[in-house]
């Protein structure tokens, strides 16, 4: 902006809100507020009278209204005689659950994809370009039908575990069934358990916390915590003897100890899966539609994370390393303590809008049909009760939410890991 | 005994350094064996890339070309090989090939009623003449933007293309293009002239203002009134009708082209200092991006038909188009954003210190440099928004995937599967995998041209 | 800056595309064009050929009813919708008519404000089953994994149909029919569920036809027809006279190979009025006088079309059944021509 000469003392004329620099400013912002606000009130009637003319009402009151369809993959209880509300409720957790796990697994295999890059082994690192580039250059929903077609294709069916010589069998000595309607895993029973407490009483919001799990966390946290008195303890005593005292043990015992006479107290138990009837009964059923819509979010993420590593860790100047060699670092040392976190300052920031679009793309899990809040509040209870208008919108402020969190918890940590300059 | 010690005079010649650490081999056993961690990585590659291509190559090549069906094309791999399995049925393809690439476009505009298997009978343009012609001349008219050793008249494509691509695509009469284009031409010449009577204020309102008039009054009828005059015009085709990959390029370049200008001013007005103006676009930015693209599509399907005036009804492909350019947009101006950053401030106050103003400086200092910047980001927006575009199928739009369902409804081909999207997967990855091979050259080239 | 451009296109969108408050058989006249919308892709009922074309069941009727307003079968735009946005597209006057196998409900016509002029259809919910499964009735499927087509009725009915037997079930829902098709054939469900015409059609096309069963049970009325909206009688008249039309020509004898001959005059006074070489039905519908001649003339008869695109010899290969004319023991029943 150019800087102002002495401003003359004159009266207010009309044209100055144009000429003088002083006001044109604010006019520009009051004609801009103008101009937004009359386009507001112009959709907003335009909607008003396309929906007279319709003759619909916009309401939430089909919320509580009977959802009347299933949800398979689903963390709290549900059936089809709760209301829509609670369908998009557990459709938010789904879409959650994905996207938390895919971020989490993306950032694994996107870490490993960009150091193998770098690899001097020739194979290895072509290989892993050719990853990167055919992920990258095309389209996330290819992945996600392709990653489903290839788990219902190459994957047994339940029936073929049966008979007398069955074709397929379990893995890991019998605990974990791999189909092509999913993975079964054991789930962790309690004979004596503590019981649930019931949040939110009957709404449609309520859910159920296991005590054990509780218990378990609480013990748990304690020992974490004890081990670290300890580890200080020690620390305390090398700095006043000069000798350590050998506390592995000690350590190791704090950690498991504890916990194991808890899990025992509470007859802790594995539940095995067991094919009965149509299929696998008991264990914990990670549905195949969640499989492929992880598989396929974190491996096309990754192969961008992998980017973002590669050119994250190539930034940074070869002198640093030579510098720390010079110190007498070792060459995990040197990683650990001067690579990374000097590449974390530049890789994070557009990490942070990888997960974002993570998280947006899980909404194509419509196409391989896992229930998210796609699926249950932009899909059946769209469908089901015509209500366009308010299913978007609060999708849309759904999604929002999720981003803005999210990008403000990065944004946060970034500001922690960011170097302070000059 | 002789006091004889042994002192060389002269250099040995130097011998050939061992033959396991030169050549084939030497290259092997540095990049490949170096240490055993790397043998054991080296071997489990090489088990992974043969189990790989063995299953892939063998499935590519011994494959079924000429069937008109599914059922054909089992009875033929029955005969051939014995079993229908691990085989391709390339047939769906050849069958098929052009409605994936064109959707429904009819290949002869001007005779409704003939295909590509029956072209009319004498004269007319070869099929699918309108849409490859406008593909060849967006080539040719980002050419200039996009390579320096260009010759520079050919910008004067780049300007006519805007009114090309409508004109060719849909069709009608071309005086609807060429009234618009004078729009801007009007908008000019208000400037020219109104300028020096006037002052720069008022001209640019005019500039604005006339223009707009025009589009919004004016130009529809003149259009008319010329063209029952002079008659001069193609074949009209709708927009319905376009689908397949070319679908999902006119909506990328579309979405790209016009939200280029809308995400300049969308970056200019977040790093502007009126706080108003800031707001809303840092608002408007913020959402669309913190929203799905499927969302936004739901809303072009379901809902921008009751956020426009009672009767609007203009087709869905429009309406994709609109939420489409609103999303890049957002984009846009984040990464135009971004080459406004990475300019030097020493740029702005240059430009401060020459006694520009904010419209003059930005005209001819602060956004060719910002620009030039930005075309690594924005091509790989393009990108993005390319591979997006495949979720208009979801809304039930008959570009590639979505066709793949209504191929899939034939009972001919009822069945098929891996055979339409592996064509799809590679028709992406070329297109993408050039354009982004382009982008990392010009982000060398613009490291060593910059700064 | 980018908000009047917005306006701006929306305006002379709206300026271009004039109000479409008139009755929606003159907007058709006038434009010269039918919109119809079609399913994305259903076997035997909408489906678009190599060349573009669009073929199938449902596609007939669409044709039907541009012959007999424009003259002309292949006046129409057909608009693939899918089940989330098929009703929108017609409310918003974006298709004239709906022709995409849709279940005719009371929440349908009531709530959401659409006019069933008919039914050209008439299904129910089935089920398939692998043979080697050993099924032979829905009653056994407790704790089976059902695939379901979503954005239907089918999954409600399909629920309700568990609740009501106190049966579990797992579904998988699936977002088309192809795709449904596959996960079937791999084991990944043990059951298919859908209208029971096109589990028939997607059997059909099975390398192994025989290895599969579909179960006795019919869990729900699925009365399939076009659809109009609601308040514009002229047009809904028009195309339910329509499809009257084409399952009267069935039951009276009028086909494609005989219509004219009995277009000149019969001795049956309901043809000569159907054809109109006597009365004025077809003016009082706002056409002219052989709009019917013209509807049937385009693919033949309800029987015929039925023949044609699903019928036993074709590879979708339905039974009439419950959509044989009264006389024969089914469903189709058309009012009388007069």
């Amino acid at each position: 902006m150019t800087t102002l000469t002495d401003p003359p003392k004159e009266h207010f004329r009309l044209s100055m809100l144009l000429y003088d620099t002083r006001y044109r400013s604010a006019t520009i912002q009051v004609i801009a507020l103008i101009g937004f606000m009359l386009l507001a009130a112009w959709i907003i009637s335009n909607t008003i009278q396309n929906l007279e003319t319709l003759g619909r009402t916009v309401g939430f009151g089909f919320f509580s209204e009977p959802s009347s369809y299933d949800i398979n993959q689903r963390l709290l209880e549900y059936d089809s005689r709760d209301t829509h509300l609670r369908a998009a409720f557990i459709g938010l957790l789904n879409t959650l659950v994905v996207a938390v796990l895919g971020c989490i697994t993306a950032t694994i295999i996107g870490v490993m994809v960009g150091v193998l890059r770098l690899s001097n082994n020739w194979l290895i690192a072509r290989i892993m370009t050719v990853y990167v580039e055919m992920f990258r250059n095309v389209p996330v929903l290819l992945w996600i039908v392709f990653a489903m077609a290839i788990l219902i294709e190459s994957l047994p069916a339940p029936r073929a575990f049966r008979g007398e010589n069955p074709e397929a069998t379990m893995d890991l000595f019998g605990t974990v069934a791999v189909t092509n309607r999913g993975v079964y895993i054991p789930e962790f029973l309690f004979s004596r358990g503590l019981g649930d407490i019931h949040l939110f009483g009957t709404s449609s919001l309520r859910f159920d916390v296991s005590l054990d799990l509780i218990a378990f966390l609480i013990v748990f946290g304690g020992s974490i915590f004890a081990m670290r008195k300890v580890s200080a303890w020690a620390s305390a005593t090398q700095e006043k003897t000069g000798d350590r005292p050998t506390i592995w043990y000690i350590q190791l015992g704090l950690l498991f100890v504890p916990s194991a006479i808890l899990l025992g107290a509470l007859g802790f138990h594995l539940g095995y899966p067991e094919l009965k009837g149509f299929n696998f009964t008991g264990g914990t059923h990670l549905r195949n539609s969640l499989i492929a819509l992880w598989l396929a979010l974190s491996l096309y993420t990754a192969a961008f994370i992998a980017e973002i590593v590669r050119a994250g860790i190539l930034a940074i100047s070869k002198g640093q390393t030579e510098a720390a060699s010079a110190l007498g670092l070792r060459p995990g040392r040197t990683m650990r303590l001067v690579i990374l976190p000097q590449a974390l300052r530049v890789i994070i920031p557009p990490m942070i809008s990888n997960y974002l679009n993570l998280t947006k793309n899980s909404s194509l899990a419509i196409a391989v049909g896992y229930m998210d809040i796609t699926g249950t509040l932009g899909g059946i209870t769209m469908n089901q009760t015509g209500r366009e208008l308010e299913c978007v919108l609060l999708l849309m402020l759904v999604y929002l939410t999720i981003s803005l969190s999210i990008s403000a918890v990065m944004n946060w940590y970034n500001n922690r890991v960011k170097l302070v300059e000059r | 005994m002789s006091d004889v010690s042994f002192v060389r005079t002269e250099m040995l010649p130097e011998k050939a350094p061992p033959a396991s650490e030169v050549g084939v081999l030497g290259w092997i056993r540095h990049n490949l064996f170096s240490s055993w961690l790397n043998a054991i990585l080296t071997i489990i590659s090489l088990i992974f890339i043969y189990y790989v291509l063995s299953n892939i190559l063998a499935w590519t090549f011994e494959s079924v070309w000429n069937a008109n069906s599914l059922s054909e094309c089992r009875e033929i791999m029955m005969a051939t090989w014995g079993d229908t399995h691990g085989h391709a049925c390339w047939g769906v393809i050849k069958d098929r090939w052009l409605q994936l690439l064109y959707g429904f476009y009819p290949p002869y505009p001007v005779d409704p009623d003939a295909t590509w298997s029956n072209p009319p009978e004498a004269g007319g343009w070869p099929a699918y003449f309108r849409p490859n012609l406008t593909f060849i001349l967006l080539l040719v008219s980002i050419a200039p933007v996009l390579f320096t050793n260009v010759p520079r008249k050919l910008l004067f494509v780049t300007a006519a293309y805007p009114f090309l691509l409508p004109w060719l695509m849909w069709g009608g009469s071309i005086w609807g293009p060429l009234m618009v284009a004078a729009g801007f031409a009007i908008g000019y010449l208000a400037y020219k002239f109104v300028l020096p009577v006037a002052g720069s204020l008022t001209a640019m309102i005019l500039a604005a203002a006339l223009p707009i008039l025009w589009w919004l009054f004016a130009s529809g009828s003149v259009a008319d009134a010329i063209n029952s005059v002079i008659p001069i015009g193609i074949a009209p085709v709708e927009s319905r009708d376009f689908g397949g990959f070319m679908l999902a390029i006119l909506l990328g370049v579309v979405a790209i082209g016009v939200s280029l200008p809308i995400g300049i001013v969308l970056a200019l007005g977040r790093q502007s200092d009126l706080m108003i103006v800031k707001y809303l676009c840092v608002g408007f930015i913020e959402f669309i991006r913190g929203v799905p693209l499927i969302t936004l599509l739901f809303v072009a399907s379901l809902l921008l038909n009751l956020f426009l005036p009672p009767g609007t009804n203009f087709d869905i492909i429009l309406r994709v188009m609109i939420m489409m350019t609103l999303f890049s947009a957002a984009y846009m101006a984040e990464v135009i954003r971004g080459g406004l950053a990475a300019l030097p401030r020493g740029q702005y106050e240059g430009a401060d210190s020459l006694g520009l103003n904010y419209w003059q400086a930005q005209r001819l200092i602060i956004m060719p440099q910002a620009l030039k910047i930005s075309i690594p980001g924005i091509v790989s927006t393009f990108i993005g928004i390319f591979k997006d575009t495949t979720l208009v199928s979801i809304i039930g739009l008959f570009d590639v995937i979505g066709l793949t369902n209504g191929i899939r409804a034939d009972t001919a081909w009822n069945g098929v599967y891996w055979e339409l999207f592996a064509f799809i997967g590679v028709l992406f990855f070329v297109v993408c995998f050039s354009m982004s091979r382009y982008s990392m050259y010009l982000e060398r080239k613009l490291q060593t041209g910059h700064r | 800056m980018k908000k009047s451009v917005l306006l701006g296109v929306a305006t002379i969108a709206g300026l271009a595309a004039g109000v479409a408050a008139a009755g929606t058989a003159d907007d058709v006249k006038a434009r010269g064009k039918l919109n119809c919308g079609v399913a994305t892709g259903v076997p035997g009922f909408a489906s678009p050929d190599a060349n573009g074309e669009w073929q199938g069941f449902d596609v007939a009727v669409c044709r039907a009813v541009a012959a007999a307003v424009l003259d002309d079968p292949s006046a129409v735009e057909f608009i693939p919708t899918t089940g989330k946005t098929r009703f929108t597209a017609l409310a918003s006057g974006e298709i004239d008519m709906l022709a995409r196998n849709t279940t005719w409900t009371f929440s349908r016509d009531v709530d959401l404000k659409f006019e069933f002029v008919g039914i050209n259809y008439y299904d129910g919910q089935g089920f398939m089953v692998p043979k080697a499964l050993g099924v032979s009735s829905a009653k056994e499927l407790d704790g089976a994994t059902v695939c379901i087509q979503t954005g239907t009725t089918t999954e409600l009915n399909l629920a309700d149909f568990f609740r009501i037997n106190n049966m579990s079930y797992e579904p998988v829902p699936i977002e088309t029919n192809a795709e449904a098709q596959q996960q079937y054939l791999a084991g990944a469900c043990d059951v298919y569920t859908t209208d029971a015409s096109g589990l028939a059609a997607t059997r059909a096309t099975f390398e192994n036809a025989g290895d599969h069963v579909i179960l006795p049970e019919i869990i729900s009325k699925e009365p399939l027809g076009p659809l109009v909206r609601h308040g514009d009688h002229e047009w809904g008249d028009v195309v339910r006279w329509t499809l009257n039309a084409l399952i009267a020509a069935e039951e009276l004898g009028v086909t494609s190979a005989n219509i004219d001959e009995m277009a000149a005059g019969t001795d049956n006074p309901e043809v000569n009025r159907l054809l109109g070489s006597e009365g004025t039905l077809g003016e009082m519908l706002g056409l002219d006088a052989t709009w019917a001649q013209r509807a049937i003339k385009v693919g033949g008869n309800y029987g015929e079309i039925f023949a044609k695109n699903i019928g036993e010899e074709t590879p979708i290969g339905l039974a009439r059944g419950l959509n044989a004319q009264w006389t024969d023991g089914g469903l189709m029943y058309a009012p009388p021509f007069r």
